[in-house]
């Protein structure tokens, strides 16, 4: 699951908030079963957010970072256009997602 | 465990008559109930008060998808409990509750997979599986802010009271009860945690130690094995009564899950 909050329609020149959370288990691979076999780590590597085609935001995890991530930042409204974040685990799996930022 | 040492402290004071079954009787005073919520440290509480950073809704908004959404060949919760339909909303704030037709104590996860049963002709979900998780969530999030009250007379009458000997019945390694830590102690610390009266009204619920959403019954798996008790199995008829017993005794607070605990 991922969920998103970002506005619809800002005005030119707003500084707009975004919010974005994936449902991810952030296993550090630090930690054992019940057998005292190592759970395997099992990340998000990189989340990206891009707004009309050019990145705006990017973080590098590591095993450090509570599961299901959450992060919150700031925006300029320039011109309408999409905004895309997207995340990539450690496998190379990727998953994304999409708002329409539309800009008067 | 990490609650041995001031476990091990707290039966300095009560352990010395092993051959006593039950603790003593004791409750919470009617005017001092106060749910989880009130014993969180602040950061915890913004955590459960933002509907956006409160990452149990990851599992409302599943359940929300789920329920508006046809398995195979089934109709949708939704056509027969939407808007025009039987809606949901304020049913999770009385349960457990008795099924009328064979007399068993159903808590809100049982009555979902009944229901997906009888009326979808689908296989019940696993417990403490994402989906149930996130159903439970999605339902009980449409009585968030409802005051709890369920039925303990009829047919639940003795469901009530098997929730009640498990509640005040020392077990464990520790030989400790429910009541001797949630009615005896609630205020008090427990190595890093501060002890509440041990109501269920924020469940399911994030917890930050979990790293996860889980039941009421993960939590009070949870208070048995920390006294070295064995736990009961999930979805078992005991921890169903001890439900029971639990929304009794937190009538009148406000149902708050999905809840954020630490
Ligand atoms: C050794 C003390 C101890 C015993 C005995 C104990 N618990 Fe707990 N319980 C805790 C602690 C500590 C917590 C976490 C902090 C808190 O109270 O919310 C907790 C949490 C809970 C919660 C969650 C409360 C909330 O708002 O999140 C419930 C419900 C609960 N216990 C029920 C029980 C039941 C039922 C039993 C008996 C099977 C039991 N506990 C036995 C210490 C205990
Ligand atoms: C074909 C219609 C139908 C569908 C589909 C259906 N239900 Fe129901 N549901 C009912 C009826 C009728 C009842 C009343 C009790 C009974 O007769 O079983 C009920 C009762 C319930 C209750 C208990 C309500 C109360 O007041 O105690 C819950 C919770 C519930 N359903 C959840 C669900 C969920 C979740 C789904 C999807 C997984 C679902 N139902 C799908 C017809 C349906």
């Amino acid at each position: 699951m991922i969920r998103i909050s970002a506005p619809d329609t800002a005005e030119m020149g707003e500084i707009v908030e975004v919010k974005a959370m994936i449902q991810h288990p952030m296993e550090t691979g630090y930690r054992r079963d019940a057998k005292g076999d190592v759970i395997p780590r099992n990340i998000i590597k990189q989340f990206r957010c891009a707004y009309g085609g050019n990145t705006v935001f990017e973080a590098t995890f590591f095993p450090g970072i509570a599961a299901n991530p959450f992060l919150a930042f700031c925006l300029r409204a320039t011109r309408t256009g999409p905004i895309e974040f997207s995340w990539t685990d450690q496998h190379g799996e990727t998953w994304s997602e999409t708002r329409q930022l539309t800009v008067s | 465990m990490k609650w041995a040492l001031l476990i091990g402290a707290l039966c300095l004071a009560g352990c010395n008559k092993p051959e006593s079954t039950y603790a003593r009787n004791s409750d919470v005073k009617a005017g001092d109930i106060k749910s989880g919520y009130a014993f969180l440290q602040d950061d915890t509480k913004a955590l459960q008060d933002d509907d956006f950073a409160n990452p149990g809704f990851l599992w409302v908004d599943r359940g929300k998808r789920l329920f508006e959404t046809a398995e195979t060949g089934a109709s949708t919760c939704s056509t027969c409990h939407g808007a025009h339909g039987m809606p949901l909303k304020g049913v999770a704030a009385h349960y457990p509750k008795v099924d009328a037709k064979t007399g068993k104590l159903l808590n809100l996860e049982a009555a979902i997979n009944l229901c997906r049963e009888q009326h979808q002709g689908l296989e019940p979900l696993a417990y403490e599986s994402d989906d149930l998780l996130g159903m439970t969530a999605y339902v009980a999030s449409l009585s968030r802010g409802e005051p709890v009250s369920v039925d303990i007379t009829g047919p639940a009458a003795k469901y009530y009271e098997e929730g009640r000997d498990y509640f005040f019945r020392r077990k464990g390694q520790f030989n400790l009860a429910c009541s001797q830590c949630h009615n005896e102690h609630w205020g008090e610390k427990l190595r890093g945690d501060t002890i509440s009266q041990g109501h269920g009204n924020a469940f399911p619920a994030y917890r930050l130690e979990w790293q996860d959403f889980g039941s009421l019954h993960r939590r009070l798996r949870d208070c048995d094995t920390g006294i070295r008790a064995e736990p009961q199995d999930y979805g078992s008829e005991t921890y169903m009564a001890v439900e029971l017993y639990l929304a009794k005794r937190a009538e009148g607070l406000a149902m708050e899950s999905p809840g954020v605990r630490r």
